[in-house]
């Protein structure tokens, strides 16, 4: 029988560069199905690392694009300002990919002393990482050669093939699951925006992932000047048996839309775990899109839609 | 001031860090140029970053917490804990009593060629038995030599830190770790 | 050097150990600075640190790896031409450097038409790498030779315009001509620094370092050996010595351009206010000419390791319609202010 904490464990794996934001649906759904919420405190710190967890994924983006699509130097920018995320998630949760930190009815430990002035340096170096970004590749008129007008995606396909993330985003549907359902997350406690973009090429891809990632810097400094004080962990039996339901929670991954509906039959560990991975969906989407390109489009459009082939294997 | 197209910014910010790394220095020393200094990466094997004191490197086990109840075993995803003991008889508490039966570990081996860092052992060791180490470098040409051992184990113990201080506003304690009585 | 008599045998053996020093100099110079040192430092990493005191030693380490290596052909290829293609590729960069001058008397040979011998030689170079695309026997390789015979075909008309009106500025076609007419010229009546072509021609200096980075297939016009999509292009197949000959030769080609830009442009081997016929020129002015294709080849690097790469058909307009009339332009404003002035 493979246990809660066992299950977190290897949930971690999935999309294997946004470490936390992995484990957040899957507690999500099974603390509704015990019916205990977790102190504000372990939500503003599970929402803090699921924005920092955002950062390092579409941060590495960035960079990563440039580089399928000739520019070697952005993506050592992107991996050199990554691992101040990454020290920082280390500095909490132990592991720097895998943090396995997520508990039902709250986090596994507190923040160390010092963790939140640093961070908000570390988020301050890291808008300074997505304007270098921006000078470097957005305004570089080669690249916007290379994705303009490149894999057009229309809203109404994008929906019809079950696109999520920043890729219906910049078709320009207003979609997104922290703003229409937080599950408890404090995002109507933080002003933040959804950014969208109208034109659904390559180019408008990228750029609302950019936005995004600097909106996430902003989402994390907000939250960490407003930390309410208190215990990191609800009220919780040691042995924890999840009672008998189902319960389906999905949350507005770095990827795209991450969804868990676990069957539990009231034991120490969930019946069945049907994952909903936002790669998968983002993939099907190729056999219409790459019809009749170029081939050094077919490398553009890949790279925008941003897959990992965890995240599609599971 | 027309604007500058972007492939010259583009340059403009290589450029930079081109100069950036070679010329760290502040001040009147910036001219000299010292790339070592003014680089991200570690080299690593003549200097080594040190890791974060939470970070999960090692696992290290205090033999005499230890009461072999085995739910560290039961709770590894992996079973990469194996663990033998045997029940004795010691001396009773008081003069008079009954002897009491104590477990003794016999055997007690983390295979890390296994091992995942997950942590659920440490976490659900109720005796504090088991206590991460930031220690990394114990990569060896074998993999049969990855199974570490009882003792092995306990000289991990000495790599623990100790537990830092919480962030303001935070309600938890901080644990004290067991250090052998010298 | 005239100073000894040398018998026939004895200057030839002369002359192929400078050319092969001429080439291999520079292109591992190149390797080591550019490749090695300044990307990494643009990356804020330090390169290769182990071989050597600061990575120094790399380049030997380099040379060693690649010569023992399985020497592997295709089962497939075309043996005969499979072998030939790395050879003809190194052998036009050879030929470059021969109309190259490094001194007043150092030389290989003083051509006449030597602006059109270097042109025309260059481009034998294509040959060498669609019959590299081609016997490898991959369909990868094939795109990328393909690729890279059109790009090249499609350079090689902005750069020979480009140098025409450098050649109508100083009125000659041989390179030593072209040193003398700028070290002896003058800038408004100015003749201590002479008159570097790259100031009135900087159009043409332009074209000719951009037509360059495409001639190199270097980003952002390396659509022949675009990485994340043809694994290697046209080198997809080659390995061990030979692949070793296609790199000396991206790197001895880049020296062999930036030499030509230097003379073209730069002034050569001659430096403003030092003797343009002294004997210790003859030292001196491998020297001064090794430093400018230092300058210039690490702006094409540079530029390599900055921008991604165009699609080859924005590759082949740009060149088309941009480059070409651009230059055409310069040669008739070249041509008529050489008449008015």
């Amino acid at each position: 029988m493979r246990t809660y904490p066992k299950v977190t464990t290897l949930i971690n794996r999935i999309d294997w560069l946004s470490s936390f934001a992995n484990e957040v649906p899957f507690i999500l759904a099974a603390e509704r199905l015990m019916e205990i919420e977790a102190p504000p405190r372990a939500q503003y710190i599970r929402t803090i690392l699921f924005e920092m967890a955002r950062v390092a994924n579409i941060g590495l983006f960035l960079g990563e694009m440039g580089l399928q699509l000739g520019a070697v130097t952005p993506a050592f920018y992107a991996f050199r300002d990554r691992e101040f995320v990454l020290n920082q998630i280390e500095a909490v949760t132990g592991g720097r990919f895998h943090p396995n930190f997520d508990r039902i009815g709250g986090l596994k430990d507190d923040l160390p002393k010092g963790w939140i002035a640093e961070t908000k340096q570390v988020m301050e170096r890291l808008r300074d990482y997505c304007d270098m970004i921006e000078t470097l590749l957005v305004g570089n008129e080669i690249f916007q050669a290379r994705c303009r007008g490149i894999g057009v995606i229309p809203a109404e396909v994008g929906l019809a093939y079950g696109l999520s993330g920043a890729n219906i985003r910049a078709s320009g549907v207003d979609w997104d699951i922290r703003r229409d359902n937080p599950c408890g997350l404090p995002y109507d406690k933080i002003d933040w925006k959804v950014w969208t973009h109208p034109d659904g090429d390559s180019f408008a891809r990228y750029w609302v992932r950019l936005q995004e990632t600097r909106e996430a810097t902003h989402i994390v400094d907000q939250l960490c000047d407003s930390l309410p004080s208190g215990p990191i962990m609800a009220k919780v039996p040691r042995i924890i048996k999840v009672p008998e339901g189902e319960a389906w929670v999905s949350t507005e991954n770095p990827l795209g839309e991450m969804g868990y509906h676990i069957v539990s039959k009231g034991d120490l560990g969930p019946y069945r775990v049907k994952i909903r991975s936002a790669s998968f969906s983002n993939v099907s989407i190729t056999p219409w899109v790459l019809r009749g390109v170029y081939v050094p489009d077919v490398v553009t459009i890949l790279a925008s839609l941003y897959f990992i082939l965890g995240d599609i294997d599971r | 001031m027309p604007q500058l197209p972007g492939l010259i910014k583009g340059m403009g910010v290589t450029a930079r860090e081109l100069v950036r790394t070679m010329f760290p220095n502040s001040g009147l020393k910036k001219l000299i140029p010292s790339p070592t200094k003014g680089s991200y990466t570690v080299q690593y094997p003549h200097e080594k970053e040190a890791p974060p004191p939470r970070s999960r490197g090692v696992i290290a086990l205090m033999e005499e917490n230890c009461t072999v109840c085995m739910l560290c075993s039961r709770s590894c995803p992996d079973w990469c804990i194996y663990i033998e003991g045997h029940k004795e008889k010691a001396p009773p508490r008081r003069a008079g009593g009954k002897p009491r039966t104590v477990s003794a570990l016999d055997r007690f081996d983390i295979d890390y060629s296994l091992c995942m860092y997950c942590g659920i052992c440490v976490e659900v060791c109720p005796f504090d038995a088991l206590f991460w180490s930031p220690e990394y470098e114990y990569s060896e040409p074998k993999i049969a030599d990855l199974l570490h051992d009882k003792t092995r184990l306990g000289e991990w113990m000495e790599t623990v830190p100790d537990q830092e201080p919480y962030e303001a506003g935070s309600d938890a304690k901080t644990k004290k770790i067991p250090r052998k009585a010298n | 050097m005239l100073a000894i008599h040398l018998a026939y045998w004895q200057q030839s053996i002369l002359r192929v150990v400078g050319v092969l020093a001429a080439v291999l100099l520079p292109a591992g110079a190149f390797v080591n600075l550019f490749l090695f040192k300044m990307v990494s430092f643009m990356q804020n990493r330090l390169g290769p640190m182990e071989a050597g005191p600061h990575g120094q030693l790399q380049l030997l380490a380099e040379v060693g790896k690649f010569i023992q290596k399985e020497d592997i052909v295709p089962e497939r290829a075309d043996r005969r031409l499979f072998k030939l293609a790395p050879y003809l590729v190194v052998g036009t960069v050879l030929l470059v450097y021969l109309a190259v001058p490094f001194g007043p008397d150092a030389y290989f040979a003083n051509l006449d038409a030597g602006v059109f011998y270097v042109l025309a030689v260059s481009s034998l170079s294509v040959i060498g790498v669609l019959i590299a695309g081609w016997a490898s026997a991959n369909k990868y390789s094939l795109l990328g030779g393909l690729r890279a015979a059109g790009q090249l075909i499609a350079y090689e008309l902005p750069m020979v315009l480009a140098l025409v009106g450098v050649v109508i500025q100083a009125g000659s076609l041989n390179l030593q001509a072209i040193v003398a007419a700028q070290h002896n010229g003058e800038m408004f009546g100015f003749g201590a620094l002479g008159n570097p072509f790259v100031l009135t021609q900087f159009v043409g200096f332009g074209v000719f370092m951009i037509a360059t980075q495409a001639e190199l297939t270097q980003t952002p016009f390396d659509m022949p050996i675009a990485e994340s999509e043809l694994v290697a292009g046209y080198t997809t197949e080659y390995s061990g010595l030979r692949f070793l000959l296609f790199f000396i030769g991206e790197f001895a080609s880049a020296g062999a351009f930036a030499a030509v830009a230097a003379t073209m442009f730069l002034g050569g081997w001659a430096l403003p206010g030092l003797d343009l016929d002294a004997n210790y020129m003859n030292v001196l002015g491998p020297l001064v000419l090794f430093a400018k294709i230092l300058v210039l080849a690490g702006l094409i690097f540079f530029i390599r390791f900055t921008y991604p790469r165009l699609r080859e058909d924005q590759l082949q307009r740009f060149a088309w319609t941009i480059l070409i009339p651009v230059s055409l332009l310069n040669i008739v404003a070249t041509a008529v202010l050489k008449v008015v002035f």
